[in-house]
């Protein structure tokens, strides 16, 4: 720690929370200071409590939730004993908060400049044109460019990206000493995640506030954090310095942590997986949290929580494990966890020679049109997926890559024909799908499925699990036999007890519903299987769970999966050819290893450089992307990435480039290869 | 046979009405997801306590539906049995006295004078012009001036005291009860129920009770000997008159519901689920539908039935089947204009759940739309049709008392609280007023009313999904106590 004054101090912190008939102690015993200057990072999966702590600085807990006991002391002052009039000059003057979802913390009926105006009069004296000049300096400061015309705009005006950027301007208002933001970049693509994280650095140096980050993402606190705070089930298990923290994690939650996150080494091993879930907060603990979930964990776990443990300079842990007095049978449990994580398991799937193409997609356009005035017609299309062309081989993984708003899910879509297709062909198996009629299509089925992204919408909570998992099958006829025998040797299949069949969805966790999701796949016995997003809901031990879960069924049933996402690191983990798509269009493809190590097109390697590495090794130069992606209503003329694309030719104004090869496998479309066929 | 039971078209439709209550009460106790928001409602105070009130007015209207003609004395002629032209009802001949004490005019609440003066001849020859003595109200008293105070004063304590041991007997067998249900000794139970520690308000609910009788029993013994809320122009005892008209607001509040229901489900989830020319044609109904003013449709609806009824005077037996008939065909054009509501909101939950992933799965299995619909739709828009439902029903009891006082409600024959106003709006301008008729519709729509809106405040709550974790009582007392 440096010599700087403690800025904000929290002790103790207890905050309650009532649910029901039940107390969950979401916040429970947390202390940390935060010096001036710093960039502090609290990190934590959902439910470990990190927003209700932000709240309880802020005093904006809910009704239901009740600051128990602890201190909050901002510059000496306990905020837990100002009167609310006194705290209201304190929030937006001395602390100020950014939320996750941009598009819901602006005000929809009043410009952006009238937003930032309204904090400048309560807590200064700034009035009139005054306050105006300063709301354009803050725009200009949160690089908003022409501030002068989006003063005066409404926030359905601006991208995600934008509005995330006024919110900033809002919050850094009065110059606040303390920045508290809660999962800032969360809900931005990776390329404007790059932009808003730097920012946010570049305004601390310049102002020289604090911030309070908090996030459930390792990559983001190891771009960001000065130190980082861990919070599992109510409380802190690890305090450390980043540096110590990223080369030498002390808990064995937090190891668990970086083994969890997927990348290219876990491709031959799979992930390590934290097994269960986050324990109900509304009990009272006995033993460590951890412990049920921990390898390493022995009696004594269980019986004593364990205290915060001093294991270097700023590096506190809470674990028995450094607790000296016990050091020896930490080394034993130790060893013995090593022996128990799991052989590696080859990768069969990869071994098996590439079988035949199951899945061509040719040319596919999906257009949305736009209907205008009394008879409805067409003004405009929606050029969601604009000529995209893939094939998928059996037993082998697709992943779609780009940004939200390029058209990936919409190709899943298209290719199920959920969505009507406007041209091209998708041929699954030799049967061109999109000229069949719904009847004639309905017995094909079940050879493709479809597992969603967000596992609370995608099971019906008014059916128990057996009948959701029970639902392709009947529609389909399959297996007329013995169907509840199938459900339950399905819920097994994807980790479930079959005894679990008769609960509704909302007994369930994150993770356990997407598990059901994939059973209710897999019970047509389908061949492909189209995976929208399914890990980006939940968090990242769970998404482990899931990620090994689908690789395993891959090697068992031979399951061609096309895999859309956004997250790269997934992609190393379970792909074996990557597309990268750009505004409906596919710029890139090629086998995994081609893409992700040699990307070719700008675009690509703009996205795969913005992507926050934990490894400070594998940092690589961030390739700043100019704006945001354009609308598919009226995409640029020629290349659709020229008006963002650091290397722009005069060339790629004009004409949209055609396919070049790289190698066999490797294809880009961009003139710096040539023009293409 | 002393009777026949004659079988109202109202009453077969309220009796469907209590069987698909009971069938879905049976239904839902089997369904978790189902049964846990009406624990909800179960345990809130306010549902609970008009809850209460409701089923006190329940138990009247449906008491009210039980329909027959009583045998008439005297020898039958031809072997044949001759019954009584007027259909009377279980709860008439429960309150027997009540409906036949007819005086010739208005008499003020627990009066034994008539309120006008009248011309009689005294015992000596001569006339005089005064206010002659009630028939029925207050007969047995011999100077009324003197006796009358102290023999109602007399009269509401001695039926306080009944009220206090029936309510006493009461609480003993709702602890003896639930001590049986919950395996616990009976004083344990009692304490418990007495403190407001059960799950269940009971204390709350015990206590409205409590008020209940305490207001109910007196004047159900005085009515025995005064007209309690006075009498109407034509010497009708205004209480009796008030308890008739239940059976009338709960008709028209639920079986216009269960006529709309249909049309705003059926209509609502095809309009938003299937989209394209489906959405346009339903649309345009409803829209439609809902630029012409309601009364007008009404009163057009309501005449043309009148003169139908007047061409087929065959058709109906007695005065009060076609009565009943004329009550069916407003529940039935107030249902035809009051779909379009629900159906709108029906449809923009359609609409939103149709993008869900839930339903996009079931497409892509090839699950037809019906069973989209009816096994993906319907169950997740339910919660929406019983807040509507029960919301609906203190509009629709108040339609009725608005449309019967235009004149182009309920036949004029058939008590209801319209009727009651409407008789009784051209006394309040006489001097002294003529207040009572006014004052006991008011006051029995107020409280029907009010309970129906506490009750379905507490349905709301409890199936709104934005207020899931709601604090219960026993919580909240817990969170307020300082640290």
């Amino acid at each position: 720690m440096s010599a700087n004054t403690t800025l904000l101090e929290v002790k103790h912190l207890r905050t309650w929370l009532a649910s029901g008939d039940a107390v969950v102690r979401a916040v429970d015993g947390l202390s940390f200071g935060i010096e001036a200057g710093e960039t502090f990072a609290l990190l934590g999966e959902s439910g470990s409590g990190k927003s209700i702590t932000a709240l309880s600085i802020m005093r904006l807990l809910p009704d239901a939730g009740r600051v128990v006991s602890g201190e909050i002391r901002m510059d000496g002052t306990d905020l837990l004993a100002l009167a609310e009039t006194a705290m209201r000059g304190v929030r937006g003057r001395r602390i100020a908060m950014i939320f996750q979802e941009p598009g819901t913390s602006l005000n929809p009926v009043m410009t952006v400049g009238a937003q930032i105006v309204e904090v400048l009069e309560r807590h200064t004296e700034l009035r009139g044109d005054g306050a105006r000049r300063r709301a354009l300096e803050l725009l200009e400061s949160v690089g908003i460019p022409d501030s002068q015309r989006r003063v005066d705009e409404y926030p359905f005006q601006m991208s995600g990206g934008m509005k995330q950027r006024a919110m900033i301007a809002i919050a850094l208002a009065c110059a606040p000493a303390l920045l508290i933001a809660d999962e800032p970049t969360t809900a931005l693509d990776v390329t404007i995640q790059a932009q808003v994280l730097e920012l946010l650095r570049d305004l601390q140096r310049k102002t020289g506030m604090s911030v309070l980050l908090i996030t459930h993402d390792l990559g983001v606190v190891a771009q960001m954090a000065h130190r980082v705070a861990v919070m599992y089930a109510g409380e802190i298990v690890e305090l450390a310095p980043a540096k110590a923290f990223f080369s030498r994690p002390a808990h064995p939650y937090s190891k668990k942590l970086f083994e969890a996150v997927p990348d290219a080494a876990g491709r031959r091993r799979g992930l390590a997986v934290i097994p269960g879930t986050v324990p109900h907060l509304s009990q009272e603990f006995v033993g460590c949290r951890f412990a049920d979930r921990c390898d390493s964990a022995w009696a004594r776990c269980r019986e004593e929580a364990p205290a915060a443990v001093e294991i270097g300079a700023g590096h506190a842990v809470r674990c028995h494990l450094y607790d000296s007095r016990d050091q020896e049978s930490a080394v034993r449990s130790q060893e013995k966890a090593k022996i128990g994580t799991g052989a590696d398991s080859a990768d069969v799937a990869e071994r098996l020679a590439a079988s035949s193409s199951l899945l061509a997609v040719n040319d596919l356009r999906v257009y949305f049109p736009i209907r205008k005035g009394i008879f409805r017609r067409v003004v405009a299309q929606v050029k969601a997926v604009d000529g995209v062309s893939l094939d998928i081989h059996s037993h082998r993984t697709l992943a779609l890559v780009g940004e939200s708003g390029c058209g990936k899910t919409t190709v899943g879509k298209g290719i199920l024909q959920l969505v009507p297709v406007t041209g091209g062909s998708v041929t699954f198996d030799g049967v061109d799908l999109s000229t069949l009629t719904t009847g004639a299509l309905r017995p094909l089925r079940k050879d493709f499925q479809i597992v969603f992204q967000d596992p609370y919408s995608s099971l019906n909570p008014r059916m128990r699990v057996a009948e959701i998992v029970e639902e392709g099958m009947t529609a389909l006829r399959v297996g007329t036999g013995s169907r509840q025998e199938r459900v339950d040797e399905l819920l097994q299949q994807v980790g479930l007890s079959p005894d679990m069949k008769y609960r509704y969805p909302h007994e369930f966790s994150g993770g356990q519903r997407q598990r059901v999701a994939i059973a209710r796949a897999l019970a047509v016995e389908p061949k492909l299987l189209i995976c929208d997003e399914p890990t980006s809901a939940l968090d990242v031990s769970v998404q482990a769970q899931i990620l090994n879960l689908l690789k395993d069924l891959q090697q068992r049933l031979g399951l061609a999966y096309l895999f859309i996402t956004h997250n790269i690191s997934v992609v190393e983990f379970l792909a074996h050819e990557v597309a990268v798509m750009y505004l409906g269009r596919i710029v890139e493809k090629g086998g995994v290893d081609e893409v992700l190590r040699s990307p070719r097109h700008p675009y690509t390697r703009a996205l795969l450089s913005a992507v926050p590495v934990i490894d400070p090794a594998g940092r690589r130069e961030v390739i700043r992307l100019q704006g945001e992606q354009p609308s598919p209503v009226s995409p640029p003329s020629g290349c659709h990435f020229h008006p963002r694309c650091p290397s722009v030719m005069p060339e790629c104004r004009l004409a949209y480039p055609g396919a070049t090869p790289v190698s066999d496998t490797h294809s880009v479309r961009c003139f710096l290869y040539g023009k293409g066929e | 046979m002393p009777f026949i039971p004659v079988i109202l078209w109202t009453d077969r439709l309220v009796f469907v009405l209590v069987a698909v209550v009971i069938v879905s009460g049976w239904y839902i106790r089997r369904q978790e997801h189902l049964r846990a928001p009406w624990g909800k409602v179960a345990r809130s105070r306010y549902g609970m306590c008009s809850l209460v009130v409701l089923s006190v007015f329940v138990a009247i209207g449906l008491l009210d539906s039980l329909h027959y003609r009583p045998r008439l004395e005297g020898r039958p002629a031809e072997g044949k049995a001759n019954y009584a032209v007027e259909v009377r009802s279980v709860f008439d001949a429960l309150v027997a006295p009540l409906g036949r004490r007819l005086e010739k005019t208005y008499s003020a609440p627990f009066a034994a004078y008539s309120f006008s003066k009248e011309t009689v001849e005294r015992p000596d020859g001569t006339q005089a012009r005064e206010f002659p003595r009630l028939k029925f109200g207050g007969a047995h008293l011999k100077d009324p001036a003197q006796e009358r105070v102290p023999d109602v004063v007399r009269g509401m304590v001695g039926a306080i005291g009944i009220a206090a041991v029936l309510w006493i007997v009461l609480t003993m067998a709702i602890a003896a009860w639930l001590a049986g249900v919950y395996n616990s000794d009976f004083s344990h139970m009692l304490s418990a129920i007495i403190h407001g520690d059960t799950e269940v308000p009971w204390r709350a609910m015990l206590v409205t009770a409590g008020v209940i009788l305490a207001v109910s029993v007196p004047l159900a013994l005085l009515s025995a000997r005064y007209h309690v809320m006075g009498t109407d122009k034509v010497g009708q005892d205004v209480f009796y008159e008030a308890l008739k008209s239940i059976r009338t607001g709960l008709v028209i509040g639920t079986l216009t519901t269960l006529v709309m229901l249909p049309f705003a489900l059926s209509l609502g989830v095809m309009a938003g689920y299937l989209g394209g020319w489906v959405d346009d044609v339903i649309q345009y109904i409803y829209t439609t539908l809902n630029a012409i003013p309601g009364v007008l449709l009404i009163a057009a609806a309501v005449l043309i039935t009148q003169a139908w009824m007047d061409l087929h005077p065959e058709m109906f037996e007695t005065v009060s089947q076609r009565a009943d008939i004329r009550l069916l065909f407003l529940c039935l054009i107030l249902g035809i204009t009051s779909w379009t509501g629900l159906c709108r909101l029906l449809r923009g939950e359609a609409l939103k759940l149709r993008e869900l992933d839930y339903v996009e799965a079931a497409r892509a299995f090839g699950v037809s739309d019906w069973r989209i619909i009816t096994r993906h739709l319907l169950p997740n828009v339910m919660h929406i049709v019983l807040i509507i439902v029960v919301t609906e029903f203190s509009g629709l009891v108040l339609a009725e008392a608005v449309l019967s006082y235009v004149g182009v409600g309920v036949d004029p024959s058939m008590i209801s609280f319209g009727t009651m106003i409407n008789s009784a709006r051209l006394e309040l301008a006489r001097d002294p007023t003529v207040w009572w008729s006014l004052a006991a519709a008011f006051v029995f729509m107020f409280l029907l009313v009010l309970s129906a809106n506490l009750f379905s405040d507490s349905v709301r709550d409890a199936f709104d999904p934005r207020i899931r974790s709601a604090m219960t009582a026993r919580m909240r007392r817990l969170w307020l106590r300082p640290a």
